[in-house]
């Protein structure tokens, strides 16, 4: 067993696991946070996207142990006092979901992407979401929710502006 | 899938990394990014006695101008190396493959050293090491050694890191001023390159004066495409002299037949790419 200390979601935990424990895995089936979901096991579909130190990560491809003294945010933490994180609202008005299982990965993605290039033409778009696949929409829509929560998170934008989970680049 | 149990070591120097290595004789692997290595595991095709996790060794991660070479520690992300100024500045070929290296997400974890230690034939980053003359600083329990890049790729994910042996740093002389272009062919998004050509020239007065030209996935490790670097050398970098250069592209190659396309449509696309790649490059 090994110990793995993490901040999860804003709050600390140290726990014991097997090293071979993903933390995908670890924050499922330890921490019960089932927003973050397993699509595939090739590490190809960017379901279990969650940020680690800030980077937007698989977290099927990280051992829990490897996120120890590590920060990790999941789509669970992204709201702040109730209020839905721009690029989840900017989903949910765009419809950018059919089945929505890609969503909590692909949002992970999105504000990653965000926090390092705050105004993406479409291309940067869908070059930056290359890592998480959805089969319902064709992307169409997840584009222009990106692009709308960008405009949104604008300083001066009327919409909600609250910062954001920090991200890679900054 | 969850993986096989293994013990887990995270040492904080080289050298004790080098002692869990040899302590754990045949069945220890090392874990850099483990974006390969973590799949691999999940999937059950290794199940190794015990992993030694580099990730808290921080002086692996730090990339410095060493005289006329920038040097790369191992454990540098990609997302690390295709941002950081000197690199982009001195070995700008190896900025610009790196950004095309599977997804955001693999090249926030994944390495340059741990890519380059799995020596994938269809990975993006041997191509460049070995057309820029990179050297890999490998450490065992007498001390470092340096390999040059003909001599580290030896075979399909085989190089001359040898047991009980650590990839620690590779070296690249700096390129600064040359026309450089990474052109990778996929089919689809965060693919695998099918074919993909790294070309870096120094052109003077309109004509070509040095180039250096490496091939991915056209053979069971990287190859340097030194029948078209000859071609190009003293040509004006024009459409028609590229494209009769480009035709030299296959020589000394053995592209392998696969799912994803066969020797034959390799060859072509060699051809093509190594076109484009040099047209890219030359602006």
């Amino acid at each position: 067993m090994a110990e793995v200390r993490v901040t999860v979601d804003g709050v600390n935990y140290a726990d014991e696991v097997e090293p071979r424990m993903l933390l995908v895995q670890y924050l499922r089936e330890r921490l019960g946070k089932t927003g973050t979901v397993i699509g595939c096991d090739t590490s190809n579909c960017g379901a279990c996207t969650v940020h680690l130190n800030g980077q937007s990560v698989k977290s099927c491809s990280v051992l829990a142990v490897q996120a120890n003294g590590g920060e990790v945010t999941t789509i669970e933490g992204l709201a702040r006092d109730g209020q839905l994180h721009p690029v989840q609202k900017a989903f949910n008005e765009c419809h950018a979901l059919q089945c929505g299982f890609c969503t909590p990965g692909m949002i992970m993605a999105a504000v990653d992407l965000l926090g390092d290039n705050p105004d993406p033409d479409e291309g940067e778009v869908r070059e930056g979401i290359e890592g998480n696949l959805c089969r319902c929409t064709g992307y169409q829509n997840i584009v222009r929710a990106v692009q709308s929560a960008a405009q949104a998170m604008k300083p001066g934008a009327s919409a909600p502006t609250e910062t954001p989970a920090p991200v890679a680049g900054d | 899938m969850i993986p096989a149990k293994f013990d887990y070591v995270r040492p904080s120097t080289v050298e004790e990394a080098v002692s869990a290595l040899q302590q754990g004789g045949d069945d220890a692997k090392i874990l850099a990014g483990g974006q390969s290595l973590l799949p691999v595991l999940r999937l059950r095709l290794a199940a190794p006695s015990v992993v030694i996790d580099l990730g808290g060794i921080a002086e692996l991660r730090q990339i410095s101008e060493d005289g006329d070479r920038i040097a790369i520690g191992a454990m540098a992300p990609h997302h690390d190396v295709m941002r950081d100024d000197l690199v982009k500045q001195h070995v700008t070929l190896l900025s610009q493959a790196t950004a095309t290296v599977a997804d955001p997400q693999v090249r926030h974890r994944g390495t340059l050293g741990g890519a380059l230690a799995h020596a994938d034939p269809a990975g993006d980053l041997g191509a460049v090491a070995l057309a820029l003359d990179a050297e890999f600083v490998i450490a065992g329990s007498s001390g470092t050694r340096t390999v040059p890049a003909t001599e580290f790729f030896v075979d399909y994910f085989t190089t001359a890191i040898g047991e009980g042996e650590i990839l620690t740093q590779v070296r690249f002389p700096k390129y600064t001023g040359w026309s450089t272009h990474y052109e990778k062919f996929n089919r689809t998004a965060q693919a695998w390159s099918m074919v993909a050509v790294a070309a870096a020239l120094r052109v003077e007065g309109g004509s070509v004066a040095e180039a250096r030209i490496g091939l991915t996935n056209m053979g069971t490790t990287p190859i340097r495409a030194t029948g078209v670097e000859q071609a190009l050398v003293g040509q004006p970098a024009t459409a028609d002299s590229v494209r009769a250069a480009a035709e030299h592209a296959t020589e000394g190659t053995a592209a392998p037949s696969d799912a994803d396309a066969a020797a034959d449509y390799r060859e072509h696309l060699a051809k093509v790419l190594t076109g484009r790649a040099v047209l890219a490059a030359a602006g």
